[in-house]
């Protein structure tokens, strides 16, 4: 080709709406937008190719303050609409918006079988740990005993797991970001580099409802609790001082010393070892750090490809002959009115 | 054997000795092949030239208990040489295949009617199963049929022998000797549907040369029996006069199927189809998912949400989005009904009536949806509603709809119920050249610098721009929350959801249907029945028959039911008397008189059993009580002939008779 196609450069700027945000003041998804909006020029997105799809809850306005192309959908199904829309056009760019009771919670079910059909497109599911904009209700992911409007003497049931739900339900990318930690622009870059569903939980600080739910990780004092994964690098964190290993006895993680940097029995991390991951998303958080990072990628087909596919395969040396489907079937020729009435 | 089903009036009678039309009904255990025999009788029907309608009977599980009185699959068919639209009133043939089959089906049998019953089947066994203590075919209790006890069993069992079938797979080609039999009763041709086993077994030539054999046997037994000597002879149901051109037999679904693709491919669009699996609604998804070449591309989604979800979003992407249910399904998919209306996205969402509320009646047929269709959603949500009549309308209706859903940039909601679903009739194949395309334009002219994209902005019927993603420069944001005019911005302010809500409601009204026309009759006179939906073929019956009476009586058969046609109220308000016959407690009623201020009257039927004729000759007789040509005569208004919940005589046949199968 001689002509040079010239891919426009944008900016964060570019990715901006006129919309006033109306999140509320120090709300964690503020973060989390600019850090999309800092993503989008670094993977070369087109904003004409790129379709934000959100369902209900703070995090689902999300769309509105993308100048992409967007759909703020109803209650749970943004990952059903997401599937209509990749499906009629394999092309667009698809990233889902989700909370932790949208996409968990009413709209599980639609969750869990897009990630085993694996649509190609991304899922940020922003975990605050509470339902903000009804105003404070527990939600799927508290903690047990969290104090709500609803649960006015603590909440009793077991809170689920995003990313163990998502490896449970057959997801081929699982990362975890943090709203305000300047690596979360590089997990996103990971999703959108994963071919097929990337899941991606985002850490959400909700600061009216759920203020510092997550400090015991996120602050900059607690940063020893994190665990940024890295292909092929050892599992250190706390500054290198500690390690995960693997307890062969009994087949579980646990966390070591790391003595004068020597990091030989600490566990290597690989993206594409099924198991480990398994162990990384169910590895409780106080005993162990918090697993940060590309946690799992190892793709595999995609839905919309093997639709396409097989579309293409179905109609092989069909024309679209209206008149002929139409006559199909046993037919019969009446010639002239046998009789009169 | 009694004559026509039409014996309006002994003049009628004697004129025509020569069946006009009979009516034949195969009843027998779920697992003994009755619709397969129906269908291929109807084929047989079809290929005679004969206009016909069937009713296919059947329980809602896939095999009940053998020989118990719930798991009796029945399928009726009326076939005759003049125009016929419904499935018949009552059986002048009954084949019985078993005990239960028997029970639950003869007291629908026409006085004098033939019942062919499997005497084989008749063991104590089964008896008891039926809960008959004697076997009726011993004890006088069918005097007032002619009977024609055959060991169909052991004869089927005798013709398949040199095959070394089993004795449960032998059995099994019982229903092709039946069928032999019956199309050697009206004269058919077998050719048929011996090339249709030899192609359906043609990976096991021993079956299709065994059910071919027992077919024969079954047309010999007719032939060489002397049947003659029980009253049993030939009948000759001659050709109907029906316009000239080429035919194929139609079921509600496949009509739907084909419509659909044919509307996408006039508007010049793909079809994206979201189904989720629901009786009697799934034969759609079933159809369409053959039909990739036509740009189709079908989803079987994880709930009805996530199936018109997804059709929404491809929709939204620049396809045609469509999804189908039934009534429970529909209920799920209302909040995405919703947001199609605030997006003002094209949609087409089916829905196959079926008894309800709740998992009511799944096989069994009603039109209890129409409010859901009309009023159905929260918040002021309008909708277009088209119904549909028959099988074959059923492909005009669906491109109708998407024609509507293309060209005002809404969902649009078409009704269709169970009976037409699965009822055939014979279809005069259209010519596709006759049909005038209407292609989708999408929006994408940039605006000037300074000009914003308006993506609320309307045309001169209300209609919004549609863009597809992709398109550059026009990017822009929809969802649920209320839109500002113009612009499509969150906007809460009271004035703008005053006028959005005004705007939504207007663009729905303003929608060009065509005026109405009346069926039969009128405009102006002393009584109107006015139908919608599948009660078309009762109805046309029903009136023609009074009229032939010397009544004045009109037919309306309304196919927009939102918006209405416009000139339908003043069409209603020419005639005295309004009468409205729904399987349903009267929803059409309530809607005609909150539109027009009729005293619309109700004649309701929600036995999950279509209208018979004569309920509704007699409640038209109703109206014109000791006018004359109606005094004691076939119209007398007798109520004891309309149907009763109360007493249970809910399916129009005899009063007193309880069906087990309803039971």
């Amino acid at each position: 080709m001689n002509e040079i196609t010239t891919i426009r450069p944008s900016s964060p700027k570019d990715w901006e709406t006129d919309q006033e945000v109306r999140w509320c003041p120090g709300c964690g998804d503020y973060a989390i937008l600019k850090a999309v909006q800092r993503t989008m020029p670094e993977i070369g997105g087109a904003p004409e190719n790129t379709v934000f799809i959100s369902g209900i809850g703070c995090s689902s306005r999300f769309p509105y303050y993308m100048e992409t192309y967007g759909f703020h959908t109803i209650h749970g199904r943004a990952p059903a609409v997401a599937t209509g829309v990749k499906l009629a056009n394999p092309e667009l760019d698809v990233w889902i918006v989700t909370g932790d009771g949208d996409g968990l919670s009413i709209g599980g079910n639609h969750t869990m079988h897009l990630l085993r059909r694996n649509l190609d497109c991304q899922i940020l599911l922003f975990n605050n740990e509470i339902y903000g904009l009804t105003k404070g209700q527990y939600s799927p992911t508290s903690r047990e005993g969290t104090r709500s409007p609803s649960t006015p003497f603590g909440s009793v049931d077991h809170p689920a797991k995003p990313c163990a739900f998502a490896l449970g339900s057959g997801a081929r990318f699982i990362a975890r970001g943090i709203d305000v930690h300047k690596n979360l622009p590089s997990v996103l870059k990971a999703a959108h580099a994963h071919r097929g569903a990337a899941f991606v939980e985002i850490f959400q600080n909700c600061i009216v409802y759920n203020d510092d739910v997550f400090a015991p990780f996120t602050q900059k004092a607690n940063a020893g609790n994190q665990l940024w994964l890295t292909d092929g690098e050892p599992m250190l964190f706390a500054g290198g001082t500690k390690g995960i290993a693997l307890d062969v006895q009994a087949l579980t993680l646990k966390v070591v010393d790391v003595v004068d940097g020597d990091a030989s029995g600490i566990l290597v991390h690989n993206v594409r070892n099924r198991a480990l991951a398994h162990l990384l998303v169910e590895m409780p958080f106080g005993p162990f750090p918090m697993a940060l990072g590309v946690i799992y990628d190892d793709p595999a087909s995609t839905f919309e490809a093997a639709v396409m596919a097989q579309n293409a395969a179905a109609s092989e040396g069909k024309p679209a002959d209206l008149q002929k489907l139409v006559s199909k079937g046993q037919t019969w020729m009446v010639e002239k009115e046998p009789h009169a009435l | 054997m009694a004559s026509a089903v039409h014996q309006v009036t002994p003049a009628e009678a004697s004129a025509d000795p020569q069946p006009e039309a009979v009516v034949v009904r195969f009843a027998g255990d779920s697992g003994d092949g009755m619709q397969l025999t129906g269908g291929q009788f109807t084929l047989s029907a079809a290929l005679a030239g004969n206009d016909l309608a069937t009713f296919p009977d059947f329980p809602a599980e896939i095999r009940a208990p053998q020989g118990t009185l719930f798991g009796v699959s029945a399928f009726q068919i009326n076939f005759g040489s003049v125009s016929i639209e419904t499935a018949g009133d009552a059986p002048d043939v009954l084949v019985a295949m078993n005990p239960a089959a028997l029970k639950t089906n003869v007291g629908d049998l026409k006085p004098g009617g033939l019942i062919i019953a499997d005497e084989g089947e008749f063991s104590k066994r089964n008896l008891d199963k039926a809960r008959y203590p004697e076997n009726p075919l011993d004890d006088g209790s069918l005097a007032k049929w002619q009977l024609l006890r055959l060991n169909i069993s052991q004869l089927t069992m005798d013709a398949v022998k040199p095959f070394g079938l089993g004795n449960k797979e032998a059995l099994r080609c019982k229903n092709m000797w039946t069928l032999g039999l019956a199309l050697w009763m009206f004269d058919r041709d077998r050719q048929p549907l011996i090339d249709w086993l030899k192609a359906k077994f043609a990976k096991a030539p021993e079956l299709a040369e065994a059910n071919i054999a027992a077919l024969n046997a079954g047309h010999a037994y007719g032939e060489t029996a002397e049947l003659g000597a029980q009253g049993v002879g030939q009948l000759h149901v001659p050709a109907a006069p029906v316009e000239p051109g080429l035919y194929r037999t139609v079921t509600g679904a496949d009509a739907i199927s084909m419509g659909l693709v044919a509307g996408a491919q006039l508007a010049g669009l793909k079809l994206f189809y979201g189904g989720y699996p629901i009786t009697p609604a799934s034969a759609i998804l079933h159809h369409l998912a053959r039909l990739k070449e036509f740009g189709v591309t079908t989803f079987q989604a994880e709930d009805e949400i996530a199936a018109i979800a997804s059709a929404l979003g491809a929709s939204y992407a620049g396809s045609l989005g469509v999804t189908c249910s039934s009534g429970p399904g529909i209920a799920l998919k209302t909040e995405a009904i919703g947001l199609a209306i605030m997006t003002e996205l094209p949609l087409v969402i089916v829905n196959a009536q079926r008894g309800g509320p709740s998992t009511g009646l799944p096989t069994k047929t009603e039109q209890s949806d129409l409010y859901q269709a009309v009023y159905g959603r929260n918040g002021d949500a309008p909708v277009p509603v088209i119904a549909t009549r028959s099988a074959a309308d059923c492909f005009d209706c669906a491109i109708e709809a998407v024609r509507i859903a293309t060209q005002y940039m809404t969902p649009v909601m078409l009704l269709t119920d169970g009976y037409l679903q699965n009822a055939a009739e014979p279809w005069k194949v259209p010519d596709m050249s006759g049909y005038t395309p209407f292609p989708v334009e999408f929006e994408a002219r940039v605006p000037d610098e300074e000009e914003a994209f308006l993506p609320y902005a309307r045309d001169a019927k209300l209609k919004r721009p549609w863009v597809k993603p992709g398109t550059p420069g026009l990017m822009h944001r929809v969802g649920g929350i209320e839109k500002a005019e113009g612009t499509g911005n969150l906007d809460y302010s009271p004035a703008n959801h005053q006028a959005m809500t005004e705007i939504r409601r207007q663009k729905v009204a303003g929608i060009d249907v065509p005026d109405q026309v009346v069926e039969q009759g009128g405009p102006g006179g002393t009584l109107v029945v006015v139908g919608w939906g599948s009660t078309y073929g009762p109805i046309t019956q029903a009136v023609r028959r009074a009229r032939r009476q010397g009544l004045d009586v009109s037919h309306i058969h309304i196919r927009h039911i939102w918006p209405l046609p416009r000139n339908l109220g003043d069409l209603l308000r020419s005639f005295d008397h309004v009468l409205v016959p729904e399987m349903n407690t009267g929803q059409l009623k309530t809607v005609l008189r909150d539109q027009f201020l009729v005293d619309a009257r109700p004649l309701n039927k929600v036995s999950g059993q279509p209208f018979r004729i004569h309920e509704i000759e007699a409640a038209i007789g109703a109206f014109f009580d000791g006018a004359p040509r109606n005094e004691g005569g076939t119209l007398s208004a007798d109520d004891t002939q309309l149907p009763n919940p109360v007493a249970g005589h809910d399916d129009g046949s005899l009063r007193g008779k309880s069906s087990p199968q309803s039971a």
